[in-house]
């Protein structure tokens, strides 16, 4: 018995009067949606993954494109991707992989959340008058600073400092490996972190050589599965982060298809050709908040404790007891990943059903590591679901002292968000490892649209800063009087440690 | 040189460690030890360190190129990530020993405790080796990716009667002393027969781990062993379908 097809996802239409046959749509679109057949172009539009290609080559405009062609009965329940799912998994039997975040409609409570601005009582000021300070430093601050006078009554400080890293501008960009992302996109993001004075992450893919050049921009990763771990790479990276957990999958391991392994990857990754690169759930010499304190202990010691060590955890129900026990491992800074992160592949049931939302993540490990006086031990940095510069003054309100962009950086890079990743055909030479894909960007141009969008950020910043009357990044980290909760409960409002509107 | 590890903090002791590495230092014996995490973590030399006591977790990690000789035995997870050189354990080992291993190798005389060599992987012409001569317990050689496992087995029945060896094995072999149960097998590995090849092929491995722990080779070079190697090099293939 069949089950027939189900209904086109998208539905693609050329405009005959316009198209002047140029074939940039056949040469651009790596999932086969356009063929040539007696000087026509003939079009599958069940190939489709809405990535925009072809439409951002058009230079007549004639392409369009229809989501959903074919409607369903409507039902509130029983949606189209409900019984869609079924569908496939009737067919199929297995788990169903999705690319990139959070597909779910859950209220977004950024967009709940209001920013401040002075009016008569307290003057705003003008950023292009005034010196904004932006500059941040990420890692352990002295709970206390004690001083010492020679002889000759100078004052020197005795304090010993913790490394910190030295950012520009409170925004830098997530981890995203090689493997998972092409190698021009990388360095395109390297380029981009090196032009503004912020950093990025290698992910947990080792880091290739031709990234050696921005490594002092890098973050490197160590992953449960180690991959392309080595002292040299450690002590490449300004910052090292351990990856206990990812937003879109928490509490799941990776797994980069064999298929993706080719011999760059290979090399970087430090395992052999085409096999299958598994990163387990855990880390299996972490069993514990005592065995996690000896892995960052461990990494200070190998680098003769010169770099920060930070420690990346997906933001679940626990979230903010857990960061507590982060910040007594001697770790430098806790990442926090909402359940809206990006990735390249992720079992759905996990990225649509599992984690918290990072409004609520922040404000709750914020509140707990200020109650248990311990907020000066680590720097929190939030992700997952960052979309502008809102967003980033909202989240440091809310106490983050910096946060990582993913999806948005890729965005900058032509990324459409079609979802598509895991399959590694991405026409923007993003997500895939295809040379002739790859080579499609320009890491020149691309790393110049990723700084422009940095930049274009830290303007709006400052000006959000300016209106509300603070001139310093610090005056605003955790400064929950600068927002009002618009629409949201009282259950929620308690958590965010925020008014309503009018209060 | 001789450093006296008495009542001392693992930071300055590895500091010391460096600092004599730096200056030329190719012999170092560190005494009374007792519980110092990351002793040579993260070293570069042809350095040769000789742990008298009980070094505590990770010793060696990200090591790339010593031999750390322990009279004594060891804690949680020695060569754990390490790249390479040798550490020779006169005694047994915690969880976890040469965990995510990419190179070298870590010979340990005794037992070692759960997930020993666990994602142990290879890569070129890097391919660590964890021998060990008693018995480990349960998760033997998990997610292994590559590299070699030997248990001898030496004083117990069996050389390991733990369940969950080689589960999620997808590359690198684990090679047991004489024959294993198939119950005891983890999900992915597979047991094949130990031959004259694969004889030839380990008798000079063998014969140097008898040798650095002091036992008598002659009596394992033959082919009383079970050899398990992964089902498949991609075990996780066909369980996911697109969205």
């Amino acid at each position: 018995m069949s089950l027939g097809s189900v209904p086109l996802k998208y539905k693609i239409s050329i405009d005959r009067d316009q198209c002047m046959k140029c074939m940039r749509c056949v040469d651009n679109c790596s999932y086969g949606v356009y063929r040539i057949e007696d000087d026509k172009i003939l079009i599958d539009s069940r190939r489709c993954t809405a990535c925009h290609r072809c439409i951002s080559m058009c230079p007549r405009d004639a392409i369009s494109l229809k989501e959903k062609p074919v409607d369903y009965r409507s039902h509130p329940l029983w949606t189209a991707q409900a019984r869609e799912d079924i569908i496939n998994q009737a067919r199929t039997g297995k788990i169903i992989l999705a690319g990139m975040g959070n597909a779910m409609d859950y209220p977004i409570i950024f967009d709940r959340l209001v920013l401040d601005a002075c009016q008569v009582t307290n003057p705003s000021i003008d950023p292009l008058r005034e010196p904004m300070e932006l500059r941040t430093y990420l890692g352990k601050k002295p709970a206390k600073l004690e001083f010492t006078k020679s002889d000759k009554g100078d004052i020197e400080l005795k304090t010993e400092l913790s490394p910190n890293l030295k950012l520009d501008t409170p925004l830098m960009i997530g981890h995203m490996s090689y493997g998972a992302i092409s190698l021009n996109a990388q360095l395109s993001l390297a380029k981009a972190v090196a032009k503004t004075g912020t950093f990025m992450g290698t992910g947990e893919g080792g880091m290739h050589e031709s990234l050696y050049p921005y490594q002092s921009n890098m973050i490197v990763q160590v992953a449960s599965g180690r991959f392309g771990v080595d002292i040299n790479y450690l002590e490449r990276g300004a910052a090292i982060e351990i990856k206990i957990g990812q937003g879109a999958k928490p509490g799941i391991g990776g797994h980069l298809p064999g298929e993706k392994v080719c011999s760059d990857v290979s090399c970087t990754r430090m395992i052999p050709l085409g096999s299958d690169a598994i990163s387990p759930a855990p880390h299996h010499d972490i069993y514990s908040i005592e065995d996690l304190a000896q892995l960052v202990r461990s990494l200070k010691e190998a680098t003769e404790w010169k770099k920060p060590i930070f420690v990346k955890i997906a933001a679940v129900h626990n979230v903010a007891a857990i960061a507590a026990g982060i910040a007594r491992s001697s770790a430098d800074a806790v990442v926090i990943d909402g359940f809206r992160g990006g990735t390249g592949a992720a079992p759905k049931v996990f990225r649509d059903n599992v984690g918290i939302p990072i409004e609520a993540a922040i404000a709750a490990v914020d509140k707990k590591l200020n109650d248990q006086g311990i907020r000066n031990e680590v720097s929190v940095i939030a992700s997952g679901g960052i979309r502008n510069s809102a967003d980033l003054a909202k989240s440091i309100a809310l106490g983050a002292d910096a946060v990582y962009i993913g999806t948005a950086s890729l965005i900058a890079l032509g990324c459409r968000v079609c979802g598509n990743c895991y399959r590694g055909l991405c026409p923007w030479g993003i997500a895939t490892q295809q040379p002739d894909l790859v080579n499609r960007i320009d890491t020149d141009v691309g790393s110049q649209h990723v700084a422009n969008l940095i930049h274009a950020w830290t303007l709006e910043l400052s000006e959000l800063m300016g209106a509300a009357g603070i001139n310093s990044i610090e005056s605003l980290r955790g400064n929950r009087e600068r927002l009002r909760g618009y629409m949201l409960d009282e259950g929620m409002l308690k958590v965010l440690n925020v008014d309503p509107v009018g209060a | 040189m001789t450093i006296d590890a008495n009542g001392m903090h693992y930071t300055p002791l590895n500091k010391m460690i460096r600092q004599a590495v730096a200056s030329g230092v190719r012999e170092i014996v560190i005494d009374n030890v007792l519980g110092q995490r990351f002793i040579a973590n993260g070293l570069r030399s042809n350095v040769r360190i000789t742990i008298n006591g009980v070094p505590g977790g990770d010793l060696g990690m990200f090591m790339s190129g010593p031999e750390c000789i322990v009279r004594g035995d060891s804690e949680h997870a020695p060569g754990n990530t390490m790249d390479n050189g040798t550490i020779v354990i006169h005694g047994s080992a915690g969880d976890a020993v040469a965990h995510s291993m990419r190179g070298g190798r870590v010979f340990v005389r005794g037992d070692i405790g759960y997930r020993g060599g666990i994602h142990m992987k290879e890569y070129d012409q890097k391919r660590p080796v964890l021998a060990v001569g008693g018995t480990t317990h349960a998760f033997l050689g998990e997610y292994m990716a590559g590299g070699i496992i030997i248990v001898l087995g030496i004083g117990h029945e069996v050389a390991v009667k733990d369940r969950g060896i080689g589960s999620g094995i997808h590359g690198g072999e684990i090679i047991l002393r004489g024959d294993i149960e198939d119950r005891l097998l983890g999900v992915g590995a597979r047991k094949v027969i130990f031959t004259e090849d694969d004889l030839n092929r380990l008798s000079p491995l063998i014969t140097e781990f008898c040798e650095r722990i002091e036992v008598d080779p002659s009596q394992f070079l033959d082919t009383n062993y079970t050899r398990i190697i992964p089902a498949s090099s991609r075990p996780f293939a066909g369980k996911y379908t697109w969205e």
